[in-house]
């Protein structure tokens, strides 16, 4: 039993981290609200959605932007996409570096969208790393018989 | 100030002193010399009046050549505007030809094109009598340009053309203007120049003024040129021209223009405006106003025009119509200063209500936010002090909205265009919400916070409810600001019944009863502080409370002059804080003025709530006063009158308001301890609310002593108390007694007798204090002041375990709402990101909607087709190939063929049949929800916005304007 509170505690720990550290915002509990017996699955449904669609949209970009003449309206409309689904998973770091992102897009700066594609690979990279994290720590939680503490 | 005035009365005192003198003086003159100086007298009077005058002259003249100049400047900004407004529109006609006459090939405009076109966007150019392009042909080109037309070149006389280097004849006209066919532009001087210069410079170009055919209006033909080509950035006049394919032209009406400019402004008729070409400087012609010089020569300001054709020089000269040393003229100056300073004022206000609205909207928009993730939070399994907490939460944010609105009100109240309300209200319950708001900081600062309603007051009244608590709200604000020790106490009982006091207290005071009590150092109010108004003491309040119990039982139908229905209150909030100094005293209802400047530094805050309270007091037919001791408190005092409410409107009312308090503890019996008697008689007030009967008691003892007579003698024949409700204080002060009180209880437990609650009241309470309470047999629930019927229901229901939750009473919030709205509905979401079409999905499932997801407008499009079985749609905006606007455009058309068809269809066409029209509920789902989107959403046909991600007040508030929500069985009363 106290290894399942220590567990417990475990992961409410660093889920905090997480929205301390600004990996994650407050979306992200939303998105855990929506969870319900209904809908158990949910929030690693869409995380894993939301991996698979990052990781299509940074391999595009790497494309587009890595071309002679850069298309700079598809790299924005990519990074739109890539801003939208972080926003609403709550992946804040990601989402901020978007914003950035588009700016430089409308410059047409290719240096700088260069830049933040390193930058928004490496942010993604990080927040996906946490989270699977997180979600280890919620099934060893659940394998020792506990509940998911909520937030 | 007082040694100011005796200085001037001194000052005053020695000059009739001095004149006095003169007078005695004059007999020392002869009498001859009298009317020499009076003579004098009048002369020096005359000079001075003089003096003055010009003075004055000199300021008026200043200020009306200021006001003159700043009237022609915005005409001529004005005019200049818009007069480059219609240039644009002749421009992108010009482009027209330029892309479809000359890039196409063939042409794909002929003269019954372009008359058509030309005429259709004629609304374009209101101020164009109509619009003609003419080639350019080189006399090389004639005769092939005359073969293909059909005609040969005329000059504007009608006459076959003489042979030139250049021509350019009319080939497309609007019909206005069809006599121009075939005539060669070039043939006239003027013209031609003007040809020349627009096609050199690639300018809009103007001819000097001149009367236009048939209006007569002064006006000025305006000539662009058409380049065949798309022309290098910096082209030099010889690309120009060899670029050239054409010019276009069209007449301008300037007399118009400027008459409908004017006619629009405030002040017309004061000024005289004319407007000149000057590109002659040596010889102006008038473009617009009157030739004959009239109005106020002496003053008149030139402003400078530029019509974009740098060859031409214009300008608008301004006069006053009348002269300026009538009185006329002054009032005339007068008003129009009036007018324009009204005209900057009125743009200051929108400024300002716009930022208002701006900022509020910045703060409301996380505020729903917070209040969302509250109301979820309530939803969930909390304990009674979770629940307390969670609840204030939720009451204080609503209340920041709330002051949000009513920073916007002050604007209208400042106006004098606030309206107040009558609508019926529960006096006590609102009285308990803004105890709520100040709960948590009163606790925090362990003052006490008390609220007491006479049981005279009935329970619901008409009026302003948002009003009177924002009146409140702001003394109590204060109130708890300003105090650190002691006590916050609100009382409002009717007016008459205070009147009736103060006769009591007077027959008292004649009587001969002493006021203070021998042997007692502490007051007898609230908490044992000194009040600054002794209205609140022991001996005054009992004389309230005792004219109550008397009257107990028509509590509720008051026996006030039935035929009026006017109900008087009298409100007073007592505090122990900081007082307000003597000197500052006569300005606290002065807005911004704080008492004194340290005070804003210790304390924060504007100063602008007391004035604000002392205007709405008035509104409400009250007045507000207050009686103030330095580091002693304040008491403020209002009157307030609403109306009875009607008695069967009342019993629907606790019908329909849900937070009607629940019945369960009707006839409970309780014994409260309390030695401080108007805090006891605060308590017995909540307590009474719920129908427990109160007997009050100085001390834990008593109620030991009554336990053990009660033992062995009365149970028989009465009932005992259902629970014990002791104030920390008396329980502190004597621990022993209660233990002995504890034993007893125990012993009791054996027999037949339901053991009585023993539950703690208290201020504020230490983790220590609290095992030693539970220790000494309390209930695990510590009633935590200040008192409030919704907490006092709650912490009792857990006390006594009656049911633990009211089912109905704390779920009607946003999400059993939802479930009602959207309980399997079928819903379409479209957004092209699967992320957020999944998490959008997620949302309206979790309210019990059936969700279908597409990822593109043209899908939507395709699912929508009449019939379908949907009942709302929400809509990503900014989507690939088709964005959510174009897309909602598409459905709305599709309908309205639906529609349509529908309506031709049905052989009797009657009512019935025509109402059932596809209209399908569409909601924007935006991330930015500023008010440009919404209305381009409202434009394009959408029924609103929801913001991105959910929020579920907002999803609430957009959904429930559609859907007739419809009780769910787990969400009954």
């Amino acid at each position: 039993m106290d290894g399942v509170i220590l567990l417990q505690k475990q992961l409410v720990d660093y889920s905090t981290s997480l929205y301390k550290e600004g990996f994650l915002d407050d979306q992200f509990k939303q998105l855990q609200q929506l969870q319900d017996e209904s809908n158990p699955d949910f929030v690693v449904e869409v995380v894993y959605l939301f991996f698979e669609d990052s990781e299509r949209l940074l391999n595009e970009l790497s494309k587009t932007l890595n071309q002679q003449i850069v298309d700079f309206k598809k790299v924005d409309a990519h990074v739109h996409q890539l801003k939208g689904s972080s926003s609403s998973i709550g992946a804040q770091r990601v989402q901020k570096v978007c914003i950035a992102f588009r700016n430089y897009c409308e410059e047409q700066n290719t240096e700088g969208c260069l830049r933040c594609l390193q930058l928004v690979k490496h942010e993604y990279s990080l927040v996906k790393n946490k989270l699977e994290t997180m979600f280890k720590l919620e099934k060893q939680v659940l394998a020792a018989g506990g509940s998911i503490p909520m937030h | 100030m007082g040694q100011k005035m005796q200085q001037s009365h001194h000052m005053v005192a020695v000059t009739v002193n001095e004149q006095l003198g003169t007078k005695r003086k004059y007999k020392f003159f002869p009498r001859a010399w009298l009317p020499k100086i009076l003579a004098l007298w009048i002369v020096l009077m005359l000079f001075g009046s003089r003096t003055i005058y010009t003075r004055l002259d000199v300021v008026t003249k200043e200020r009306r050549k200021e006001v003159l100049a700043s009237m022609c400047d915005q005409r001529a900004r004005m005019l200049q505007d818009q007069f480059s407004v219609s240039v644009n529109h002749v421009h992108a006609l010009a482009i027209l030809i330029s892309t479809f006459h000359y890039l196409k090939n063939p042409s794909a405009i002929d003269q019954n094109t372009f008359a058509e076109y030309a005429d259709r966007t004629g609304f374009e150019r209101p101020l164009f009598n109509g619009v003609a392009y003419a080639q350019k042909v080189v006399n090389s080109g004639r005769e092939d340009f005359e073969r293909q037309h059909g005609w040969i070149i005329k000059t504007m006389k009608g006459e076959p053309s003489p042979i030139r280097d250049e021509y350019a004849p009319v080939i497309f006209s609007q019909e206005t203007l069809s006599y121009l066919g075939s005539l060669d532009m070039m043939s006239g001087e003027e013209d031609r120049e003007n040809i020349l210069r627009a096609r050199n410079t690639g300018k809009a170009v103007l001819t000097s003024p001149f009367r236009l055919l048939g209006s007569h209006h002064l006006g000025v033909v305006l000539t662009i040129p058409v380049y065949r080509t798309e022309l290098s950035p910096n082209p030099t006049k010889e690309e120009r021209i060899q670029a050239t394919a054409g010019y276009l032209g069209g007449a301008f009406d300037v007399e118009s223009l400027v008459e409908n400019l004017l006619s629009q402004l405030a002040g017309h008729q004061a000024i005289v405006v004319n407007v000149y070409d000057v590109t002659n400087s040596s010889d102006p012609l008038i473009m617009y106003g009157n030739q004959y010089e009239v109005g106020d020569m002496a003053l008149e300001h030139v402003s400078g025009l530029d019509f974009g054709d740098p060859y031409r020089k214009h300008e608008m000269m301004c006069r006053y119509l009348q002269k300026a040393p009538t009185p006329w003229s002054a009032l005339t100056t007068a008003m129009l200063a009036f007018v324009v300073l009204k005209v900057r004022a009125e743009a200051a206000d929108v400024a300002k209500s716009q930022f208002l609205a701006t900022v509020s909207h910045e703060i409301r928009t996380p505020m729903n936010g917070i209040l969302g993730m509250l109301a979820l939070l309530l939803d969930t399994d909390l304990s009674a002090t979770q629940k307390d907490y969670a609840q204030t939460a939720e009451a204080c944010g609503r209340a920041l909205v709330k002051i949000i609105n009513e920073v916007l009100d002050r604007a209208k109240i400042e106006a004098g265009k606030l309206v107040l309300e009558t609508v019926p209200f529960n006096l006590r319950s609102t009285l308990d919400d803004v105890v709520s708001l100040f709960s948590e900081k009163s606790r925090r600062k362990g003052i006490e916070l008390a609220v007491f309603v006479s049981d005279k007051v009935p329970e619901f009244v008409m009026g302003d409810q948002g009003r009177f608590r924002q009146v409140i709200t702001n003394l109590v604000g204060n109130s708890v600001k300003f105090t650190e020790q002691g006590h916050v106490f609100v009382k409002v009982h009717l007016l008459e019944q205070a009147t009736a006091v103060m006769d009591a207290k007077m027959i008292n005071c004649m009587n001969g009863e002493s006021e203070g009590v021998p042997g007692d150092h502490q007051f007898q109010t609230l908490s044992g502080y000194e009040a600054a108004d002794n209205q609140n003491n022991w001996h005054t309040f009992k004389h309230l409370i005792a004219d109550e119990d008397t009257g107990y039982h028509d509590s509720g139908k008051v026996k006030t002059d039935d035929a009026s229905q006017k109900v008087s209150l009298s409100v007073c909030v007592e505090d122990t804080g900081i007082g307000i100094a003597l000197h500052a005293q006569d300005r606290i209802f002065t807005p911004f003025m704080q008492a004194d400047s340290s005070t804003s530094r210790n304390y924060g805050g504007t100063g602008i709530g007391l004035s604000i309270s002392k205007c709405l007091v008035e509104l409400m037919g009250g007045q507000i006063n207050f009686i103030s001791r330095p580091k002693i408190g304040s008491t403020f005092s209002f009157t307030v009158d609403f109306r009875r409410c009607e008695k069967y409107a009342v019993s629907d009312l606790k019908k329909s308001i849900s937070d009607d308090l629940p019945s369960a503890f009707k006839g409970f019996k309780s014994i409260l301890v309390d030695a401080k008697p108007v805090r006891a008689a605060v308590t017995r007030y909540h307590l009474k609310r719920l129908g427990i009967q109160v007997e009050i008691v100085n001390s834990i003892r008593i109620v030991a002593d009554l336990f053990r007579k009660n033992g062995s003698i009365i149970p028989l024949n009465e009932r005992l108390p259902d629970m014990i409700i002791v104030e920390k204080d008396s329980w502190m002060s004597d621990e022993d007694g209660c233990s002995g009180l504890q034993l007893l209880n125990r012993k009791q437990n054996g027999h037949t007798y339901k053991e009585p609650k023993m539950i703690l009241l208290a201020t504020n309470i230490s983790n220590g204090e609290f095992d030693k309470a539970k220790a000494a047999g309390f209930a695990d629930t510590v009633i935590v002041k200040p008192l409030r019927a919704s907490m006092v229901v709650a912490c009792l229901q857990q006390v006594l375990g009656l049911g633990k939750k009211i089912p109905g009473k704390d779920m009607c919030k946003g999400s059993t709402f939802l479930r009602g709205l959207l309980d399997g509905k079928k819903i379409l979401v479209v957004d092209d990101n699967i992320v957020n079409r999944r998490v959008a999905a997620g949302a309206l499932k979790k309210f019990g909607a059936i969700v279908e997801c597409v990822e593109s407008g043209k899908a939507a499009i395709k699912k929508l087709e009449v019939p379908h079985s949907f009942d709302a749609c929400f809509m990503d905006i900014q989507m690939p190939e088709m964005d959510g606007f174009e897309a909602t455009r598409l459905i709305r058309d599709m309908e309205k063929n639906a529609n349509e068809q529908w309506n031709v269809g049905c052989v009797n066409n009657d009512e019935a049949t025509k109402r059932c029209a596809w209209h399908l509920p569409i909601l924007a789902m935006t991330a930015d929800v500023i008010h440009a989107t919404l209305d381009k959403c409202l434009e394009s046909g959408m029924d609103g916005y929801v913001s991105k991600p959910f929020e579920e007040e907002n999803l609430y508030r957009e959904v429930s304007t559609f859907f007739e929500s419809k009780p769910l069985p787990d969400s009954v009363v």
